[in-house]
């Protein structure tokens, strides 16, 4: 694919890489600096393969010292710089380019610190997001946030992206569940950003920070909020004859009062091709499913269910599907968090993440069948029912060029519907390269500019991943 | 007192102050009207005609109001449909002994929030779009109706507590929770500070969902001290919720029970501050830090105010604190106490101390050069508020 343009590199970047890698040097240990073109391909692309770019160089800093020192010398030579954490990004928010040097924090993984009265855990910025869980779930706490690729993503990723997951509609996202920062800005200077205290002083960088795709400044540690897991959990499945009807089932729970930890949403192509992958038991002979969890008590969890199967039933639910024991449980969620790794088993994808407001789904729905028709593709839904959070997987072949280019299409005319409904064009995967162009079907030129200004009150050079979040014409702050 | 009624009146206020190069004041129903530094301005604006649900979508637990609606306007909206806003926003007519009616735009800029924030988040983190118009008349928008969205750099964040200085905001939207079925409050007489704080971190590290946990020391609402967790949720999960946490705690002695109506008030009189509102002559602070230094910072601030009176909120996380109106209002000696563990904020005082005294707490000098920066790429002119939050240079 093509599509997507990328900034001329800059030749007189290109032709100072002997200076530059040699004044890296001079900054991190030999073991922290990646030159030679085999190793930096390992760096080129992030889960947006469809586009890749080979970097200058790569540094793997240790410390938030050598951040700082890596940073003032690319600041001061004038040398593009994309943070990385894991390459998890499915928006290409960590996607190179040739005249940038990535600074991976991959090697600033430790858990420094855990308080469990405070309900607080200090970490450095690479640490996994499920490393942090792990880490504290024998005293029955656990990180909120819970993105599909939680095994593998960082908490600095999550932070940049402002990451949410499946459980969100009851815990929040990324920025609910942070408390701070510390944050090398673009000069290097290092500076702690909010702090222990549940409110900070001033105004709320932190909230400015998280989500920002890395164009503020590198994170380096993070103070992260942690939570009491609940006495129990247990996932319900509820089949449905169509989408309008389970659609209608979700409104009618909220409305009844009721907000259940999670609420996915998976429709027929998606449900055959996880269950083909994890075996979860989901009911086969049903057009849309609805996977809803509940926590509590034994009596709690049974209370709240039987509200939750009266009104389904309402709804002319067809098959419903109780989670008998913790394996049961496991493997029905195995199923819907593996749902973009199972359909990259069966075709190349492309993972869409717009939000919309609920009550808008069975248009929606409607809508995207008809939109990938007209494309000549297919497409599997599954997405955050709860709160609107679509996730349709376009199917291609990346092999073939204009299927690729009719997947981008596709794609980018649900996005634009998205934001039609009254939603948006991203609801946790950020908008890095994949979404940047579209960014002016969401915001007037007033709106963007005044972003442009505040990220300008950070890095008015365009150091910091500037491939990305911003249209590259009218870059006018 | 130029009163708009629409966002595009609202954009031409701006733009005649920018022409007339006269600051100006921004203000609600002006019942927070001693919180933040005085300003200096040419003109007041007023958000109370700019009034109105613009959106309600119960299923979607979604609101949308002008700025200038009157909070229990929208409380009363969401209400009606068995709904809230989560975060318990503050009341500060009994601290300021104001009249009139509080606004759902001054509940953002201040960031106002209660008992409930320690568990569910601040106004914050319910916010998910703003309207509103920059120093140079802009009509800008950020965020929107949706709850997840992170499309763009987030300023409905920014704009939480920044006082009003980052712009005019002429709507702004949350996502809400329903109305818990019922309340009760868990009782213990007689714990002393550290003890006390202990049992709030053990409830709200616990599973069993307490949404408020304050200690009122001895002498603030009795004699002896009371030690106060809440439960909210289904009346059968409350009762046995109630035992469960009473046998964990069991070490903590044997707690009272309130139900009801009785337990309500406790908590909007801690929401409100109402325990410390009178004397208005004393200054009123509100410290952040976290809870397990809280009884520390507060007996620093005991032996070095003796008149200070204090109680504890958000588990021990935020401290309300009276001290007595004199010199710096007991600046010194509370700044101390909480350097490198949080942060305060003086919140009432007379002007002549708001003047003198840094409201919020100073910042670090790479942070001030960030939020002048921030400030000035919303306000180039410095127009807005100007001085709010901290002074002109």
């Amino acid at each position: 694919m093509t599509a997507i343009l990328f900034p001329e590199p800059r030749a007189d970047v290109l032709a100072r890489r002997d200076f530059i890698i040699d004044g890296l040097s001079k900054l991190v240990g030999p073991s922290s600096l990646v030159t030679s073109e085999d190793e930096r391909r390992a760096f080129e692309t992030d889960a947006f393969t469809a586009y890749r770019r080979m970097p200058l160089a790569v540094v793997l800093p240790t410390t938030t010292e050598e951040v700082s020192r890596v940073l003032a010398f690319c600041h001061q030579h004038a040398v593009p710089v994309v943070p990385r954490g894991a390459g998890t990004s499915l928006c290409g928010g960590a996607i190179p380019q040739e005249d940038a040097v990535v600074i991976g924090l991959s090697k600033m993984s430790r858990i420094l610190d855990i308080n469990y009265p405070d309900r607080l855990a200090t970490v450095q910025i690479g640490v996994t997001n499920l490393a942090i869980t792990n880490a504290v779930s024998a005293e029955g706490f656990f990180y909120a946030p819970d993105p599909s690729s939680q095994l593998a993503c960082t908490i600095g990723g999550n932070i940049a992206m402002n990451s949410g997951g499946a459980h969100c509609l009851k815990y929040g996202v990324t920025t609910n569940n942070i408390l701070g920062v510390t944050l090398v800005l673009v000069d290097g200077t290092i500076c702690q950003i909010g702090g222990e205290a549940m409110d900070a002083a001033g105004l709320d960088l932190l909230g400015l920070v998280c989500g920002s795709e890395g164009q503020l400044g590198i994170m380096t540690e993070a103070i992260v909020r942690i939570l009491p897991a609940a006495e129990g959990a247990r996932p319900v499945l509820f089949g449905f004859e169509t989408s309008e009807k389970a659609g209608e089932a979700v409104a009618a729970i909220i409305a009844a009062g009721i907000v259940p930890v999670a609420m996915e949403f998976m429709d027929k192509p998606a449900i055959e091709i996880c269950e083909a992958f994890a075996k979860a038991g989901y009911p086969m002979d049903v057009d849309a499913l609805l996977i809803i969890e509940v926590e509590g008590s034994e009596a709690e969890m049974e209370a709240t269910l039987a509200k939750i199967v009266e009104i389904a039933k309402k709804h002319g639910v067809k098959r419903i599907k109780e989670s008998k024991s913790a394996m049961e449980t496991a493997a029905i969620w195995k199923g819907r968090k593996s749902a973009f790794g199972a359909t990259g088993r069966i075709a190349d994808y492309i993972c869409m993440d717009g939000t919309i407001p609920t009550g808008q789904l069975p248009y929606v729905l409607r809508r995207i069948d008809e939109i990938v028709k007209h494309y000549g593709l297919r497409v599997a839904n599954v997405f955050h029912a709860g709160d609107g959070n679509l996730h349709p997987l376009i199917l291609y072949n990346v092999n073939d060029p204009t299927e690729a280019m009719k997947a981008e299409e596709a794609g980018n005319d649900i996005l634009k519907l998205c934001v039609e409904v009254g939603g948006c064009l991203t609801g946790e995967h950020g908008v890095g390269i994949e979404k940047r162009d579209l960014m002016i079907h969401q915001f007037n030129p007033a709106d963007l500019a005044q972003q442009l200004r505040v990220r300008a009150a950070f890095d008015a050079d365009w150091i910091l991943n500037p491939a990305k979040v911003f249209p590259l014409e009218g870059r006018t702050a | 007192m130029l009163t708009p009624k629409t966002e595009e009146a609202v954009a031409e206020a701006v733009r005649g102050a920018i022409a007339k190069k006269l600051p100006l004041a921004i203000q609600g129903g002006g019942t927070r009207k001693g919180l933040g530094r005085p300003v200096q301005a040419g003109d007041m604006l007023s958000l109370e005609k700019l009034a109105g649900v613009t959106l309600h979508e119960p299923a979607e637990m979604v609101i949308s109001a002008l700025a200038g609606t009157p909070l229990s306007v929208v409380e009363k909206t969401l209400a009606s449909k068995g709904q809230m806003l989560p975060f318990e926003p503050m009341d500060h007519r009994a601290i300021f002994g104001t009249s009139g009616e509080p606004t759902i735009g001054a509940v953002v800029a201040a960031n106002v929030s209660g008992p409930r924030r320690v568990v569910v988040g601040a106004c914050r983190d319910h916010l998910i779009g703003v309207r509103f118009v920059n120093g140079a008349g802009e009509i800008i928008k950020s965020g929107g109706r949706v709850m997840k969205n992170v499309t763009g750099l987030d300023l409905v964040k920014l704009q939480a507590g920044a006082h009003g200085t980052l712009g005019v905001l002429t709507e702004v939207t949350f996502k809400v929770l329903p109305r818990p079925e019922a309340s009760a409050s868990m009782v213990f007489d007689g714990l002393p500070d550290g003890e006390a704080v202990a049992a709030m971190s053990a409830a709200l590290g616990s599973p069993f969902e307490v949404s408020g946990a304050a200690h009122l020391p001895a002498g603030v609402a009795g004699e002896s001290a009371q030690t106060l967790l809440r439960f909210e949720n289904f009346t059968a999960s409350i009762d046995y919720r109630f035992k469960a946490l009473a046998a964990m705690l069991k070490r903590f002695g044997n707690p009272r029970r309130i139900d009801g109506s009785a337990s309500e008030k406790l908590w909007v009189d801690i929401r409100d501050c109402q325990l410390l509102a009178t004397p208005r002559e004393t200054a009123l602070w509100r410290l952040s830090v976290k809870p397990s230094d809280a009884p520390r910072v507060a007996d620093i601030i005991r032996n070095g105010l003796t008149d200070a009176k204090l109680f504890y909120d958000w588990g021990g996380g935020l401290i309300w604190l009276a001290t007595a109106s004199v010199k710096d209002a007991g600046a010194t000696v509370i700044r101390a106490a909480v350097k490198g563990k949080g942060h305060a904020t003086l919140v009432r005082a007379s002007d002549s101390i708001r003047i003198s005294v840094p409201v919020f707490e100073p910042e670090s000098a790479p942070v001030a050069m960030l939020s002048r920066r921030i400030k000035s790429s919303f306000d180039p002119a410095g127009l807005i508020n100007p001085g709010r939050m901290i002074a002109e240079a």
